[in-house]
């Protein structure tokens, strides 16, 4: 029943079409937008804190082997047990290993886009662990068998009928009400009977510190910390581009974050994490483990302009901004991550052959590279995508998974066609003027160019014939 | 897995990026020098943020806690077991409320914090002005899990140890050369805006934060 990116045409039509499923993204992107714009009132400082917030990125990604390892190291250093995987299925075989050496059944969830990435969920399933997400929204999501429609806010897609409904099928004992608080006080009780009783939490990282080995986990709800805290073991996953130098490198970030994502100044949490429960300690994980997953990344990575993809601190702003996405949700990309940055990673993550369709889905206003608050140049990204699933790659680089998989024989031919008529006076004069005196005969249907257009008419003469006329 | 971490380390050493020079840009950030004023922007922004504050001399900390305790009619405080506000706070709980000591391991006791207890008190580390933030140090004495189980958590700031934003806290207490196990930021009580856009509070963690500032210590 999940969508995939290869049938993007099919749902966006499909969401299009749904008026309560628009209703619910423009009243939450218009809310987001807002709080976004309050937040950043003064343009000069959101021009500096991008300014910190881009360059701290690229310096780091620009000694990303070496951060790696020294993150390692010091995570060592700290306790905490450091995994490496290429793939979901590396990633999943790491979390049912470890999960199963404590006999574990259950784990419970903080919000993690890359958790989504390897499908997690799934994977425990088969192993016989349940999986359970936490994040408010997320636990809607998971509820209704969905998949998050955004990357901050999970069900943003759901209006608070909907998520009644949900509620009254699935919670036993829950009384119908639309009551915002009563919804919330009843998943929290559902979910804090499960932090109490879960052998294993599972959380995503914000900032990766290579300097002190801490992973920094933002958060409003405290979902977070009770997943990294109250179970005996914590496992988290990140994607290998998510470290930082320094831990004077966080604060900007963390500013620059919150304030594009929600429009807040802080998060209530900001939980910074470098080691499990010491010996004379009563709480937090006996355990702590770090699974650093590459998943395409490092493609993104070898390519100078790509990896300015990696610069992204997962905001949201870009989504929140894009008319597309306002248009047809998070759910119509089929990925997981959805929205500009979802066209401009999914191709690394998944393969140009998947997701052809993404870089074209963008009407190149420029929105979402104007509020990244780490300055990724997505429209050029979308650009070179669109070319990169069209051509062999430039002489001298190796070419993308998917290179290529968007050509067409037809359109090669059209253009061909077009660079020999445009190139030559006499063709071109005598296929001009055939256009005009036959512009009748151009049928109405032109394919898909006329399924929301009408066809074009050539004027009756050209524009060379009646300046000629003029100038006599 | 090792032979993952070197595929993934070899293809990134492989592109040789050039690694670029420590470059910050300044940008403008909230900081002051004035004591007063710092404490005005903690206060704002906590409150604004649905915590109750109250500023109150060292001195006067036994009796606040006291009316806050009965007045909410809190009957069972979980405490640390040591720390700077410890004997001020048992004496403060003496006759009022029953004192839940964290002295074992929350594996054995995990039920009744989770069930049983109405509140936290904590001490805090500092409190960053800029963002209205506290910041907890959990250790032995007061466990991470003190300020977060149960519904209501109270926490002690002297108001010495504000700071005007975090990078400043950061560099004066030289945080970069090692971190303990767990540190935090706390800026309000749990919430979440995850249904329609609303807010709303107490979403896992604590519904109410309390905040008591001993302005004099
Ligand atoms: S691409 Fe930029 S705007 Fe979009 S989520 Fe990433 S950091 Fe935010």
């Amino acid at each position: 029943m999940h969508n995939r990116p290869q049938h993007f045409h099919a749902q966006a039509e499909t969401a299009l079409a749904n008026a309560e499923l628009r209703a619910n993204f423009r009243g939450a992107m218009d809310y987001l937008r807002d709080k976004r714009k309050t937040a950043f009132a003064d343009a000069d400082e959101e021009r500096t804190i991008r300014d910190r917030a881009e360059a701290i990125r690229q310096r780091c990604l620009s000694k990303l082997p070496e951060l790696l390892e020294q993150l390692e190291s010091n995570c060592i250093a700290n306790g905490i047990r450091v995994h490496w995987a290429e793939n979901a299925d590396q990633a999943n075989a790491i979390f049912t290993d470890i999960i199963q050496s404590h006999g574990g059944t259950l784990a419970v969830k903080g919000k993690s886009m890359v958790s989504e990435e390897i499908e997690l969920n799934h994977a425990m399933e088969k192993e016989g662990i349940t999986c359970l997400e936490s994040d408010m929204g997320e636990y809607i999501v998971q509820l209704g068998q969905e998949t998050p429609s955004h990357i901050i806010m999970p069900a943003i897609h759901k209006n608070k009928r909907q998520v009644a409904e949900l509620f009254t099928e699935h919670v036993p004992g829950f009384q119908h009400t639309l009551d915002v608080d009563t919804l919330i006080q009843t998943g929290r009780n559902v979910l804090r009977e499960k932090y109490r009783t879960a052998d294993v939490g599972v959380s995503g990282v914000n900032f990766a510190v290579a300097e002190t080995g801490t992973l920094c986990l933002v958060e409003n709800e405290g979902n977070g910390r009770m997943c990294t805290t109250v179970p005996e073991v914590h496992i988290a996953i990140t994607g290998i581009e998510k470290v930082v130098e320094f831990l004077a490198d966080v604060p900007p970030l963390f500013s620059a974050l919150t304030r594009s994502a929600t429009g807040q100044l802080v998060t209530t949490y900001f939980n910074m994490i470098s080691g499990p429960r010491k010996e004379n300690e009563l709480d937090g994980p006996k355990e702590v483990h770090l699974v650093l997953l590459d998943n395409g990344r490092s493609q993104a990575f070898a390519d100078e302009e790509m990896r300015k993809t990696l610069q992204c601190i997962r905001c949201g702003a870009c989504m929140n901004h894009c008319p597309v996405y306002t248009r047809i949700g998070g759910h119509a990309y089929g990925t997981v991550y959805p929205g500009p940055i979802g066209k401009i990673i999914s191709p690394h993550l998944m393969g140009l052959e998947a997701t052809q369709d993404l870089p074209t889905a963008s009407s190149l206003c420029g929105a979402c590279g104007e509020v990244c608050p780490v300055r990724i140049p997505i429209p050029e990204l979308l650009q070179r995508l669109r070319h990169e699933a069209k051509q062999d790659p430039k002489p001298g680089t190796a070419p993308m998974r998917g290179q290529k998989a968007a050509a067409s024989n037809a359109e090669a031919f059209v253009w061909r066609s077009f660079a020999l008529i445009t190139s030559r006076p006499v063709l071109y004069r005598m296929l001009t003027w055939c256009a005009t005196r036959f512009r009748r005969l151009i049928p109405n249907k032109l394919g898909p160019w006329t399924r929301c257009r009408t066809a074009p008419k050539p004027a009756a003469r050209t524009l060379r014939e009646l300046m000629a006329e003029r100038n006599k | 897995m090792s032979t993952a971490r070197t595929a993934i380390l070899d293809r990134l050493r492989r592109v040789n990026a050039r690694p670029l020079p420590v470059k910050n840009p300044d940008y403008p950030i909230w900081t002051s020098t004035d004591r007063e004023d710092m404490l005005v922007r903690l206060t704002e922004l906590l409150e604004q943020n649905h915590a109750e504050v109250t500023r109150l001399p060292r001195a006067g900390l036994v009796a606040a806690l006291r009316e806050r305790v009965s007045g909410a009619g809190l009957k069972r405080l979980a405490t640390g077991t040591g720390g700077e506000f410890f004997e001020e706070i048992t004496q403060a709980l003496q006759g009022t409320a029953e004192q839940l000591c964290f002295d074992q391991p929350l594996e054995q006791w995990k039920d009744e914090l989770f069930n049983h207890v109405d509140a936290g008190i904590t001490g805090c580390h500092g409190a960053i002005a800029a963002t209205g933030s506290l910041v907890l140090w959990p250790g032995p004495a007061e466990p991470r899990t003190l300020s977060l189980v149960p519904p209501c958590h109270i926490a002690i700031l002297k108001a010495s140890t504000l700071h005007a934003n975090l990078p400043a806290m950061m560099t004066e207490q030289g945080w970069g050369r090692g971190m303990p196990t767990n540190l935090l930021l706390v800026s309000g009580p749990s919430k979440t805006a995850d249904i329609q856009q609303t807010l709303a509070y107490g979403a896992h963690g604590p519904k109410e934060l309390v905040v008591l500032i001993l302005e004099d210590a």
